[in-house]
């Protein structure tokens, strides 16, 4: 077995692949526990039924929990142990809080190769150091051979919501003449899942976007921006947020299409597969709905942070509607509605 | 992107529509021409174009589009669908398919819902994934949905040259190519034809050349332009075929130059020669058209899923929606169609047409934002 220098697991030995005996809750577990979780994550309260932790101001939690399932388990720009801890802390810093502390159970499928695994548990370990959480709790489980799909990922996660959130941005803030935002250029992370499971080498390769939003959260929060709705644009992309918000809160928003910022090279796959970048995926792209006169102040801000450098204003709520629509101004000025994507996303044909 | 952007730029497109509305007012001038004046684009993805950049609202009243049959998806009877649900659901089979084919409805589930009871089936984006699949699970058999226009019939030969030259033997497709020119004809020769004017599919042309179309122009006269997909491409073509109609000119002429060629891609051609033949298929809505699909050549029968498993009978039904035909015919628009985001919506399609990313349906429901308007 050979490690990474940087990796703060060392010395853990056993055998080469996951057996059932790691979950069975004997010597096998506590030394997989001890040896390589302990190590990686160290404020884990591995030693007791459940973490305790400190809050600041105990006024309001969020709480969140969210399961990682992705094929493949390595992808360009990722690897579902970081996005396991990129989903839940972004999920907590959409209500306006700071992520403070998160548990990671496993799922393990038996074989699955110990590299692998110890690959993983040193991406979330590097993931949540760089977005400021702390591992202090977790499970594992093996399940039997073609039981489970290699490996599966729960992470529950707890943020402080702090006095400087005047308002928890909620679905019910959001009203006619507040502006759209999205932090940055979206469907990286779709295209990226999906040239891998197409094999289509692309060169430059589409990197995922997967990354925690909380620095970018707080950052508008301490410039007095007053977010008052967000939603991460993980599955249905941007087009369903915005259908959720606008069918909750009975409203039509309307975007401008070209207004969106999509990449040239994820442009150029969504088109080659016949996708609307609207439809894909982000792990690490948020929609933002602020008062008009904060809408240039926090696209400016966003666009200071890596990942944002596209952050742009891409509509607006321009009335109610019983039903919620959304709809985008095309090239020639029609308007048409854009949907909740229905099922499976699917390549075309020709 | 380089190709995509510059079709797409306003300015280029604002000035293409103002040409066209001058050669409208020249066209109005001239009683002896019946307005308005009727466009078909033969492909779906001419079709979305239109209807997802707002083309159709951008033109003068007096164009008017109709949609034609070029989807693949749409075009595919209810039988095949049948026949390759059975079949990929029959033991140690590893049932493949392009994506777009796996939530149309045969008559009692769709491939995804076959895949959750239990059938292999799995999407694949290149045809060779395919024989790769074969040569990854030696002891399954393989089945490709071979569906298509002229332009995937030659991806589909690619994968069986891979078979062939590998000697993967566990390798066979469910034949249901269909080609354009014989389309075409059924519905220039219907005495209710209303089509004024043609937009040839330019990928098909890319392919096949435009040699197929002369005897269509010459025996029916009425202009064909072979058209692009990104909106200045597609308002080239208008224009182009709008020019031929205020000129009294039938010609078939090429809007898509940069890419289509005269004469088309020869290799290709002699692909899809080698391993098929010109047959008789049925398509939805419109029934069997002469020579208007491609089969297996005698020497390649052992490619081919019907010829494997020739005890398999799919149920033979009547189309759940016959208004799909009518629309694949462009007799009538999807919003004509009394089912039409009632009982035959994108959550529940009940018919191709609303499935396909293609389909002239899913592009109403897709685009349009008041359902009762089109034009």
């Amino acid at each position: 077995m050979t490690y990474n220098l940087e990796c703060p697991v060392t010395g853990y030995k056993d055998t080469d692949v996951v057996t059932m005996a790691h979950g069975s809750g004997g010597e096998s577990m506590q030394k997989l526990i001890s040896e390589m979780f302990a190590k990686a994550y160290p404020d884990l309260q591995s030693d007791q039924d459940a973490a305790c932790v400190y809050i600041a101001e105990p006024k309001f939690i969020s709480f969140t929990t969210d399961s990682f399932v992705i094929d493949p388990i390595f992808f360009p720009g990722g690897d579902i142990g970081s996005l396991a801890v990129h989903g839940t802390v972004n999920d907590l810093a959409m209500r306006g809080s700071q992520p403070k502390y998160i548990s990671i159970a496993f799922i393990l499928e038996e074989g699955f190769p110990m590299k692998d695994l110890e690959r993983i548990v040193h991406s979330i370990a590097e993931a949540s150091a760089k977005a400021g959480v702390k591992v202090v709790t977790g499970d594992t489980k093996v399940v039997g051979r073609g039981q489970g799909h290699g490996i599966y990922i729960n992470t529950s996660g707890i943020g402080e919501i702090r006095a400087i959130t005047k308002i928890v941005p909620d679905v019910q803030n959001v009203g006619i003449g507040h502006k759209i935002i999205v932090s940055g250029d979206i469907g990286r992370h779709g295209m990226a899942i999906m040239s891998v499971r197409n094999g289509m080498e692309l060169d430059p390769p589409i990197l995922s976007d997967s990354a925690p939003l909380n620095g970018m959260v707080r950052e508008l929060y301490y410039d007095y921006i007053n977010p008052l709705c967000m939603r991460d644009a993980t599955r249905g992309g941007v087009a369903a947020v915005l259908n959720e918000i606008a069918r909750s809160a009975k409203l039509h928003i309307r975007i401008e299409e070209e207004k969106v910022p999509v990449d040239e090279n994820v442009r150029g796959l969504a088109e080659i597969l016949g996708l609307d970048p609207l439809h894909i995926a982000n792990e690490g792209r948020f929609v933002l709905f602020v008062k008009p006169e904060d809408a240039e102040k926090a696209v400016s801000i966003l666009q200071k942070f890596e990942g944002g450098e596209k952050a742009a204003i891409i509509g607006e709520v321009v009335a109610e509607h019983e039903k919620g629509l959304v709809t985008a101004k095309t090239l020639l000025g029609s308007e048409k509605p854009i949907h909740m994507p229905v099922g499976e996303i699917l390549p075309r044909i020709c | 992107m380089k190709y995509v952007t510059e079709f797409r730029d306003r300015e280029v497109a604002e000035g293409v529509i103002a040409e066209i509305a001058k050669v409208v007012a020249e066209i109005k001038q001239n009683p002896k021409i019946k307005l308005p004046i009727r466009l078909m684009e033969i492909c779906g993805g001419q079709t979305h174009s239109i209807l997802q950049y707002g083309i159709h609202t951008a033109l003068p009243d007096e164009v008017e589009f109709v949609h034609g049959p070029g989807c693949p998806v749409c075009v595919t009877p209810i039988e095949t669908i049948n026949l390759a649900l059975e079949l990929a659901k029959q033991p140690n089979v590893i049932f493949t398919s392009f994506g777009d084919m796996l939530r149309v409805p045969g008559s009692d589930e769709n491939m995804f819902e076959a895949k959750a009871k239990g059938a292999d089936i799995r999407w694949v984006y290149a045809p060779t994934e395919a024989v790769e699949i074969a040569k990854q699970n030696p002891d399954k058999e393989v089945i490709f949905f071979a569906i298509g226009f002229e332009t995937t019939t030659w991806p589909i030969t690619e994968a069986l040259c891979v078979a062939e030259r590998d000697s993967v033997k566990n390798f066979s497709i469910l034949p249901t190519m269909v080609r354009v020119p014989p389309a075409l004809l059924v519905i220039l020769s219907d005495p209710e034809c209303v089509i004024d004017g043609i937009l040839a599919a330019g990928h098909v042309c890319t392919i096949m050349g435009t040699e197929e179309y002369e005897p269509l122009v010459e025996k029916y006269g009425v202009p064909i332009v072979v058209t692009g997909f990104q909106p200045v491409d597609i308002l080239n073509g208008v224009l182009m075929c709008l020019k031929q109609i205020r000129d009294s000119r039938a010609e078939v002429e090429n809007a898509y130059g940069w890419v289509a060629k005269g004469a088309g891609n020869t290799v290709a051609k002699a692909l899809i020669n080698k391993f098929f033949k010109v047959v008789d298929r049925k398509w939805r809505g419109i029934g069997a058209i002469p020579n208007s699909g491609f089969g297996l050549r005698e020497e390649y029968l052992h490619y081919d899923a019907e010829i494997k498993w020739k005890n398999i009978n799919a149920r033979k039904e009547p189309e759940p929606n016959k208004y799909c035909g009518l629309v694949l015919t462009g007799k009538i628009k999807p919003t004509e169609c009394p089912f039409f985001r009632k009982e035959c919506s994108q959550e529940h399609p009940t018919g191709a047409l609303m499935v396909s990313s293609e389909g002239a349906c899913a592009a109403y429901f897709l685009y349009n934002k008041d359902t009762g308007e089109t034009k």
